[in-house]
């Protein structure tokens, strides 16, 4: 690689404009939305942005329908996403299972604000883990991704449209309205050094034409709507052409195909940041704007001489149950704070309710700080359960 | 009859797939379907360049068979999955098939919206007064009194007239026929498809099995001679008295007007931003 390929750009940016940035860098080339606090600056960078590039924007009637124009665009073959908060979230639910039916590749944003309903608009939340996994009727599939930096929002941003890609399916990218709103350095990398999956087209004749394989290889070719295979889609159960079916067979080896995507590839999807864990008694589990509060106090314990470490998912979903298992089996507490009334830790408490013994339960403890009031949870208030627990 | 012969209809529909239909005896859909494809085999589309998109409905079940690019989308969402087609590849034609309950009640809002922006989508909604695919449940274009299952003692919510809606919304092609007039129903069709910007078909159907059992109607052939009977030409129609007026649909082409197009649109807004080379 030639030097001034890996030099980086240094520059001061918002975590929703890396969000951005990072989506055009990876190649999103369709955007839809619908203006929401505190997500709107997303779609505004793309308004700049994108007819600049010959790249397409619109600003739909409400989120509904952004959610129902990026699906359109991407069977149509484009990287599509949208960006929202809450409220919209909820309106997009039934599209982004259609999107995860149909396995059409799009991604969307939710940069959470206090819920429920209206809540807290100018505020940040993390109340809608468990609606990025189960926000939408049926067994789908989920794929979250949550950021702690704006740099990291960058990156996973890129990844975010990765993954939706490379798995045919749509990718939620969490953020949070101070994430979303702060300010930091970041190095932007070459555009040359960054790693994008683009869609493979399909070589074979257009009757051999699959667009459900029984046997899916990820990435897999992917005709797109004008280009010779008119291929059906449809919401309704399907066969491996798109056809509606009914039978049980084919429904089963559907609803297969969308949770293996998932469960055989979790190595791929998960990733996972362990820090000071090595000689830690107690843990932190951590994610978004939390963990760095989080991180905070581990640093504040250990000049206390307490041996605490955090163990941090950059995926929320699916559930790194594994890295948990592994990184966390032996702690004597897990702290787990978050904005909401513990949805990561009753996640938690699944993972190792299953592998604590009935009598290892009663000297282990899984401890929720939660917040639900538009503040952040500070490094001291971590610090003060760290104490409480040594 | 129309000049184009069956095995060329055919050669648009996956019939050694899809078929049987599902639709009921006697439902005026098919003949829509076939006024569509005469449409498009006569404008000489090709079929990789046709996009049918539809929503959720008895009508919506229309892109299944037919050998295009084909997307069976959510309640009422049709038109907006076919903006996104559209605007991302705007070469193609886009195509929505969709009902009264589809297009104006759950999908009042991207209706309107799609009219308003001017995007070059043809939308055939074929308006049968009555959720068939549910059993027979009053749509915003149950006429007053009828009944439904949910309006057992006659319908009392007022009507939308959706092609005044289009209009009112600033849709640029607004046509209304009936699926009696169906060699009307694919000119106009055809005139929608060729028409740059948003177009809206209103075709009124028959829902024999549902809407016509509930209201004693009477056979499929004596709903499509109502059709006939109360179908009738604008001029007609204007003819007639206000009482008159009560009992009667007016078909014809209402509005062709040209304005700019969205997606063309954007493609000059794209143009102007590009810099020049010297700079």
């Amino acid at each position: 690689m030639a030097k001034n390929e890996t030099k980086t750009k240094s520059v001061l940016m918002q975590g929703n404009e890396a969000i951005a940035r990072g989506a055009l860098a990876a190649g999103v080339n369709f955007f839809a939305g619908y203006p929401i606090t505190p997500s709107t600056e997303i779609a505004e960078i793309c308004s700049v942005e994108m007819p600049k590039m010959g790249r397409k924007f619109i600003q739909m009637e409400d989120e509904i329908s952004s959610m129902a124009a990026i699906v359109g665009a991407s069977l149509a073959g484009a990287k599509s996403m949208t960006a929202t908060s809450g409220p919209g979230f909820s309106l997009m639910a039934e599209g982004m299972g259609y999107a995860k039916m149909v396995e059409a590749p799009c991604v969307v944003v939710n940069v959470m604000r206090g819920g429920p309903s209206t809540g807290l608009p100018t505020k940040p939340s993390q109340a809608d883990i468990m609606q990025a996994r189960w926000g939408t009727h049926g067994d789908a599939p989920s794929i979250t991704l949550y950021p702690n930096s704006v740099m990291e929002s960058y990156e996973l941003a890129i990844r975010a449209v990765n993954l939706a890609e490379k798995y045919r399916t749509c990718v939620t990218l969490l953020s949070d309205e101070v994430l979303g709103h702060m300010r930091e350095r970041i190095e932007i990398p070459n555009l040359k050094t960054i790693k994008v999956v683009d869609r493979v087209k399909p070589t074979i004749p257009p009757e051999w034409y699959k667009h459900y394989p029984e046997n899916p290889k990820y990435p897999m070719p992917l005709a797109s709507f004008g280009e010779g295979y008119r291929f059906h889609v449809t919401g309704l159960a399907h066969d491996a052409k798109g056809f509606p079916t009914n039978k049980a067979s084919e429904t089963a080896v559907m609803m297969e195909r969308l949770r293996n995507k998932i469960r055989h590839n979790i190595d791929d999807i998960i990733q996972i940041e362990s820090f000071m864990m090595e000689d830690a008694k107690i843990a932190i589990f951590a994610a978004g704007i939390t963990s760095r509060a989080a991180k905070e106090a581990v640093l504040m314990a250990r000049k206390k001489g307490i041996r605490v470490g955090m163990l941090r998912p950059l995926t929320i979903w699916p559930f790194p149950d594994e890295a948990i298992k592994k990184y966390l089996c032996d702690k004597k507490a897990i702290i787990v704070p978050e904005l909401n009334e513990g949805q990561l830790s009753k996640a938690m408490k699944r993972v190792m309710g299953a592998i604590w013994s009935y009598e290892l339960r009663k000297s282990k403890n899984i401890i929720g700080l939660n917040k639900n009031n538009g503040e952040l949870i500070n490094p001291e208030e971590i610090l003060k359960v760290i104490k409480e627990v040594k | 009859m129309s000049n184009i012969p069956q095995k060329q209809i055919h050669k648009y529909l996956r019939h050694d797939k899809k078929f049987p239909h599902v639709w009921c005896p006697g439902c005026s859909n098919g003949i829509v379907l076939g006024a569509t494809i005469r449409a498009i085999a006569e404008l000489g589309y090709e079929k990789d360049e046709v996009a049918m998109v539809s929503g959720i409905g008895c009508s919506s079940r229309m892109p299944v068979y037919v050998d295009f690019n084909t997307l069976h989308s959510l309640h009422g969402r049709a038109i907006a999955y076919a903006t996104g087609v559209k605007f991302f590849k705007p070469e193609m034609k886009v195509v929505v098939v969709t009902g009264d309950g589809d297009a104006t009640a759950i999908g009042g809002n991207h209706f309107i919206h799609a009219a308003r922006r001017n995007i070059d989508i043809t939308v055939i909604l074929i308006n049968n007064n009555i959720y068939g695919m549910t059993g027979g449940q009053y749509s915003p274009t149950t006429p007053d009194g009828a009944r439904a299952t949910t309006a057992p003692y006659g319908n009392i919510d007022r009507t939308f007239d959706i092609c005044k809606l289009a209009i009112g919304a600033g849709a640029t092609f607004v046509a209304r026929t009936s699926a009696y007039h169906a060699q009307e129903s694919k000119l106009f069709i055809s005139k929608a498809l060729e028409h740059k910007g948003f177009s809206l078909v209103e075709i009124v159907s028959s829902c024999p099995v549902i809407f016509g059992r509930l209201n004693k109607k009477g056979s499929p052939a004596d709903m499509l001679k109502d059709m006939k009977d109360n179908v009738i030409t604008e001029k007609k129609y204007n003819e007639l008295s206000e009482d008159e007026k009560a009992d009667k649909i007016p078909r014809g082409i209402f509005v062709e007007e040209q304005v700019p197009e969205f997606t063309a649109t954007y493609t000059d807004l794209v143009q102007s931003l590009q810099k020049p080379k010297d700079e």
